[in-house]
């Protein structure tokens, strides 16, 4: 399991470009994740692999084919140093955990990665690295594997009422 | 303490004291779906378990991305989500009316005091109106689809106050790309951002539209305007609702506040590939350009094609650059049409295309080749954002869109 490497700011076009939003199959748009940004990554991303970003991972567009392109390629973690809104939640909806790390920019592109979620902490390339925890009321949905299965249990929904942070 | 106007929403819409940092499954008054996120939000819908949606007199549904249909996958979503729109009764605009956005707010689909979600970032335009609205995905569309309502962690707001009269040629647009310039691309995640001010207070619905259409840019969650006459002039036009009271109180509790003045501000231009990169326009003037686009939800209104034929006056288009001009809506061309702009711009030498997104999302149609440089009205610049990832894409007003579009590179408005 290897780290994929990437800067500041990657915004939802980079991972998925515009002109592939007709394709709605997360292993289709896996083969045009970063196309034109990183073209080594989709030929060669594997199961297990772990994206690392900077700050504001996931800017832009709403587009969920952003996510769905990671985990089509078989990418079910993406570590940061931040996340855009939308694509953080875009991704645990999906799936995909997004892990925030301050000292992300620290760990290396091809870094050998792996994650202790109950611990709290990454492993990568021998050194270990703090993540924070993720928001209680989205645990829920994390813990269902999305927003589908966790939405199906429910019979209604508790509006207005408050809920953990 | 005071409350915020978005914690009002909120605590409006729910009943009680709803503060920022709170996390609430609050019921949505609207929810807008298009071409390029509606047939996975429907998807969704139906794996869920969905049969019916909770009620289709609030869902708005339209294309805007890729229309006419430009490829056979296009046309097959159309086709998937006018299937859903005639089983679950709800009204299609179809390729009819324009970027959705514009739409939303023409057809007095958001309102003061409304909670909307858009699968679509831009979303937070309707602040415009006085709405708490903001963009969602498609897996977050298809659980409000289903059950009307969604899960939001109530932001906290920064309150900007612009002061100032804007100078000749300067506007929204180049207020706004010089605020993103300040807060930065990430600098209101999860947040608000309240415009306010005596400026704000004086600014037509189009420039309002365009400042809040561009909050997720600092990735904001909403941007909102608290509604005025002006609102509620436009309001009436479109909803049978009486104004009611709804502003931020004196003491409420900002994460900061920002001051702007506009009065001696230079149009903006933000260089790519980022948009919070906004300088005056004589720091890049002789740029080099190969495309002109005007147009998109961001600038696409009849104002701004206004001042872009203002701009333009008798003169022609430079022959070397492709200019692509692009109403907003069915309505916003009408205006367009009716005041002879429309022919004015072919008679120039621009393309006149039918309201879309057209070449913002890079998807459709004006793509960049390798090389190739787009000066652009819309709200994006990010690397491969109009094409190639080796072209460039510069953001700016309508004046200064139309003013390079006259010369053939980066061009002050003010010196045409």
């Amino acid at each position: 399991m290897r780290v994929w490497k990437f800067g500041d700011d990657i915004d939802t076009d980079a991972i998925i470009p515009g002109r592939f939003l007709t394709i709605n199959d997360p292993r289709e748009l896996a083969k045009h994740a970063f196309e034109g940004t990183r073209d080594d990554y989709a030929k060669n991303v594997k199961t297990g692999d772990i994206i690392v970003g900077g700050r504001n991972f996931g800017c832009g567009s709403s587009r969920e084919h952003a996510p769905l392109a990671l985990i089509g390629g078989g990418v079910s973690v993406v570590v940061a140093k931040s996340f855009a809104r939308i694509f953080f939640r875009n991704s645990i909806n999906v799936g995909v955990l997004p892990v925030v790390c301050k000292d992300a920019d620290k760990i290396a592109d091809g870094a050998k990665i792996t994650l202790d979620i109950k611990k709290g902490f990454i492993e990568a390339d021998g050194k270990h690295y703090m993540i924070e925890p993720v928001p209680g009321f989205m645990q829920g949905i994390i813990d269902a594997g999305g927003l589908v299965t966790y939405a199906k249990s429910l019979k209604g929904v508790p509006l207005c009422i408050k809920s953990q942070r | 303490m005071g409350a915020t106007i978005v914690e009002k929403i909120f605590s409006r819409k729910c009943g009680g004291d709803i503060r920022a940092g709170e996390v609430v499954m609050a019921p949505v008054d609207g929810a807008m779906i298009h071409d390029i996120t509606g047939p996975l939000a429907i998807q969704k819908f139906y794996e869920m378990g969905g049969s019916k949606v909770f009620d289709p007199k609030h869902i708005i549904l339209l294309f805007d991305h890729q229309i006419p249909a430009d490829s056979i996958p296009a046309a097959e979503n159309h086709v998937y989500m006018r299937k859903f729109a005639a089983e679950q009764h709800i009204h299609n605009y179809d390729i009819n009316e324009g970027v959705c956005h514009q739409v939303v707010l023409e057809k007095g689909r958001a309102a003061p005091g409304e909670i909307i979600v858009g699968a679509d970032s831009h979303t937070c335009m309707y602040g415009a109106a006085g709405a708490f609205a903001t963009g969602i995905g498609s897996t977050d569309m298809g659980f409000v689809l289903k059950f009307g309502a969604l899960y939001f962690k109530v932001p906290e707001t920064i309150h900007t106050e612009i002061s100032g009269k804007f100078p000749k040629r300067v506007g929204a647009k180049d207020l706004i790309l010089s605020i993103a310039a300040d807060i930065g691309a990430d600098g209101a995640t999860y947040q608000a951002i309240e415009f306010a001010g005596k400026t704000i207070a004086n600014l037509d619905m189009a420039g309002r539209m365009t400042c809040c259409n561009m909050a997720i840019e600092m990735g904001a969650k909403a941007g909102i305007v608290a509604p005025d006459k002006i609102t509620w002039e436009y309001m009436k036009k479109r909803r049978k609702m009486k104004p009611f009271p709804l502003e931020s109180d004196n003491d409420a509790s900002y994460v900061t506040k920002r001051s702007y003045s506009v009065s001696d501000m230079e149009p903006q231009v933000a260089v790519p590939h980022n948009v919070d990169t906004g300088v005056p326009v004589s720091k890049v003037a002789g740029t080099h350009i190969d495309q002109v686009f005007i147009g998109s939800c961001t600038n696409g209104r009849f104002e701004d094609l206004e001042e872009a034929a203002e701009v333009l006056g008798k003169k022609k288009f430079n022959t070397k650059v492709r200019v692509i001009i692009i109403p907003a809506s069915r309505d916003e061309y009408l205006k367009t049409l009716k005041a002879g702009l429309i022919e004015r711009f072919v008679k120039a030498g621009a393309l006149v295309e039918a309201p879309c997104c057209g070449p913002c999302m890079g998807g459709a149609f004006g793509l960049l080749a390798p090389g190739e440089v787009s000066l652009s009205t819309s709200n994006r610049n990010f690397k491969g954002r109009q094409g190639s990832t080796e072209g460039k894409v510069y953001l700016c007003s309508p004046a200064t869109a139309a003013a390079s579009a006259i010369t053939g590179v980066i061009t002050d408005p003010r010196e045409v």
